[in-house]
């Protein structure tokens, strides 16, 4: 049981970093129906952003985030108005390139400025763990769930009640009728690339100040955007709470699979874990093609 | 009855014609003689060069017809190349067949028709699934691939990986080392040969599928595939269909791309999502839905980094070092790349391909505008 709970807390952990990621697709999926590949490049972008804030301009952390988030946005809203406007309407592996055309630029962007980074950004939580019970719980990860708690919340609250939040949901219902009602449709896209900016430096930052394989400051932390497409896709590409569900869904699966499949299922190899992702996201893609929580696309003939 | 203009098509049997005007029957014969020469004259790093061009060329026919004619986006290119150049590999080996390993021919043609049949089964899910998400799940089956790849070690040697096969041979004669007037040729010179000669099958073959009723059929699938099915286009068989040989051909490049790397493994920096992306890149770069322009994409997008290669001694900013100042050598030619993936998509959609028309069209309708 002790291990259950055990291999449990990290795969929530791991689910909210997924969760994060993903989160920053679906804003964009929603309002614009782009698959935004250059996602983990913005993760990746913003790690390094706030280790540059706290470590050479010496700002202290909660600044340096904010300071970032901003230039996050700023970078994604740019991306939009200069390259994605011109390509509404193409077919959708011309846009997914463009996006990909970003990511490889933000990646040799990242590796050629900061060659040898330190392992971690410093962070309020740090990399202690705290007990409950028998279970040991690194602080980063708790920090990982309420932030990606809070800003589901958020999301939630702001899509719901404000007017900016109803004119995007507007926008992705239908972008005529919005433009009729005299909604901004290229203002409501770029807000949403803004947000998606912003809410990938969040994503940066939780794996940026954590340790471990694949996370921590380094160049791979992109990575785990290929990662959060599993969980993107079960959720539905365009449901915010969707993106959640999923994101704990493949975290558990993927940590529970590695902690019992070597026992019990030797044959699959030692790292089936890796790839238990994507088997998940196959079986529900064939069962439920719009994912658990996706909105089925009409087709007009 | 003399014509106004030979580029003007006037019958179903001016369009099926390959090679309409005496200038494209000129261009062929320069392009045979160029095929002959040019491994005569290349060095060894140049033949490298034009001989992965032509092996990307292959798979990026195959992707052409899937996605510039069909629609059917896909990431997958990557599984299928290491599905090829594993399925070589394996047969190649000395270990099977009697200690001989077996012959190029035969590992071509089984690695084509494997390609095929997994092809078909990736091809079922897109009955179902649709632009986005089929995307998303050729992504994953590079993941999948991958792994299977790294843990089947019998056939692939794991994550440490194999070699191909050394000698390459057709009719007796081993391209690997091909005696030409006193001399012998170099393994990429060789396989120059080899490969252009298959740029050359595949190109037939996926224009004359085009430019006959499957290849309509083929494009209405892409335009709109619930009209293509009222007016009695069969999803089922087309979209499988362009799966299948999509796949084939792919795997066909598969195997070229082995023989020419030789040492072959499951690294996700040769054969995972970003060998995928290039394909993509080199048929959008070159033209969605030409054929030609896979051809012209393959070669700048090979190209490219090759001649930055060889002039970064001669730029100041660029290194081949890792580590000092100034901007590194491959970092550069990445760059470059995205950057180039970029402006082509923003400003030249119809890719090279469409620059070619517009230059043609303005030449042939000289001194008139349009």
């Amino acid at each position: 049981m002790t291990k259950f709970l055990q291999l449990a807390s990290q795969g929530v952990a791991l689910g909210a970093v997924y969760a994060l990621v993903a989160l920053g697709f679906v804003v964009i999926y929603r309002a614009t129906g782009v698959i935004n590949f250059a996602q983990g490049g913005l993760v990746l972008l913003g790690a390094f952003l706030v280790y540059n804030a706290t470590f050479t301009w010496g700002l202290s952390f909660w600044p340096a985030v904010l300071v970032t988030m901003i230039m996050g946005a700023a970078i994604g809203a740019l991306f939009e108005a200069i390259v994605l406007r011109r390509m509404i309407g193409r077919p959708v592996y011309a846009i997914i390139l463009a996006t990909v055309g970003l990511l490889i630029i933000i990646n040799e962007i990242v590796t050629t400025i900061w060659k040898t980074p330190a392992a971690a950004i410093d962070s309020p939580w740090g990399l202690d763990k705290i007990t409950v019970g028998d279970v040991k719980v690194n602080q980063v990860d708790i920090a990982t769930v309420i932030v990606a708690g809070l800003l589901v919340g958020t999301f939630f609250l702001v899509f719901r009640y404000t007017k900016v939040g109803v004119a995007m949901r507007a926008t992705a219902l239908d972008q005529e009728a919005a433009l009729a009602q005299g909604i901004s449709v290229r203002r409501m896209f770029a807000l949403s690339w803004a947000i998606a900016g912003s809410v990938a430096v969040m994503a940066g930052v939780m794996l940026g100040s954590n340790a471990g394989p694949g996370i921590g400051l380094s160049a791979t932390i992109g990575l785990v955007a290929l990662k959060a497409f599993p969980a993107m896709v079960l959720g539905g590409l365009d449901s915010p709470g969707g993106a959640i569900v999923g994101g704990l869904i493949i975290g558990l699966t993927q940590i529970l699979t590695g902690g019992y499949q070597p026992e019990y299922v030797k044959f699959l190899g030692d790292s089936f874990s890796d790839v238990m992702p994507y088997f998940v996201m196959l079986i529900v893609l064939l069962i439920r093609p719009y994912g658990l929580f996706g909105s089925r696309e009409v087709r007009r003939v | 009855m003399a014509r106004a203009n030979r580029a003007m098509v006037r019958d179903y049997a001016d369009d099926l014609k390959l090679f309409r005007s005496p200038a494209k029957r000129i261009a062929l014969v320069a392009l045979l003689v160029a095929y002959l020469g040019l491994p005569l004259v290349l060095d060894d790093f140049w033949a490298g060069v034009l001989t992965l061009a032509g092996i990307t060329a292959v798979g990026a026919l195959g992707l052409n017809l899937l996605t510039g004619y069909t629609g059917q986006a896909s990431l997958g290119t990557a599984f299928f190349i290491g599905l090829g150049a594993f399925t070589a590999s394996y047969l190649g080996r000395a270990s099977v067949l009697g200690g001989k390993g077996m012959p190029f021919i035969v590992y071509l043609v089984v690695a084509a028709v494997l390609g095929g049949l997994v092809g078909f089964v990736v091809g079922l899910p897109a009955l179902r699934l649709r632009g986005n998400y089929l995307v998303i799940v050729t992504v994953g089956l590079v993941f999948i691939g991958l792994y299977i790849f790294t843990k089947w070690k019998t056939v692939t040697g794991g994550p440490a990986g194999t070699s191909m096969p050394v000698k390459v041979d057709i009719l007796g004669n081993n391209f690997g080392s091909l005696p030409a007037g006193g001399t012998v040729l170099g393994r990429d010179q060789g396989l120059f040969y080899v490969v252009w000669a298959i740029v050359a099958i595949t190109a037939l073959l996926v224009k004359n599928i085009v430019r006959t009723r499957p290849g309509r059929a083929l494009q209405a699938v892409r335009d709109r595939d619930v009209a293509a099915e009222v007016i009695g286009v069969s999803l089922f068989r087309y979209k499988v269909g362009a799966f299948v040989i999509s796949s084939a051909i792919a795997s066909v490049a598969g195997v070229l791309f082995g023989l020419h790397i030789q040492n072959l493994s499951p690294d996700p920096l040769v054969i995972g999502l970003f060998l995928s992306v290039q394909y993509l890149a080199i048929i959008i770069v070159g033209g969605v839905g030409t054929v030609y322009g896979s051809i012209l994409g393959a070669l700048l997008i090979g190209g490219t980094p090759a001649i930055i290669d060889r002039v970064s001694e001669n730029v100041p900013f660029l290194t081949s070092s890792a580590t000092g100042s100034g901007i590194n050598k491959n970092v550069f030619a990445q760059l470059l790349y995205g950057v180039l993936i970029i402006v082509f998509l923003v400003l030249e959609p119809r890719g090279l391909a469409g620059m070619w028309q517009r230059a043609k069209a303005y030449f042939q309708s000289w001194p008139f505008s349009h």
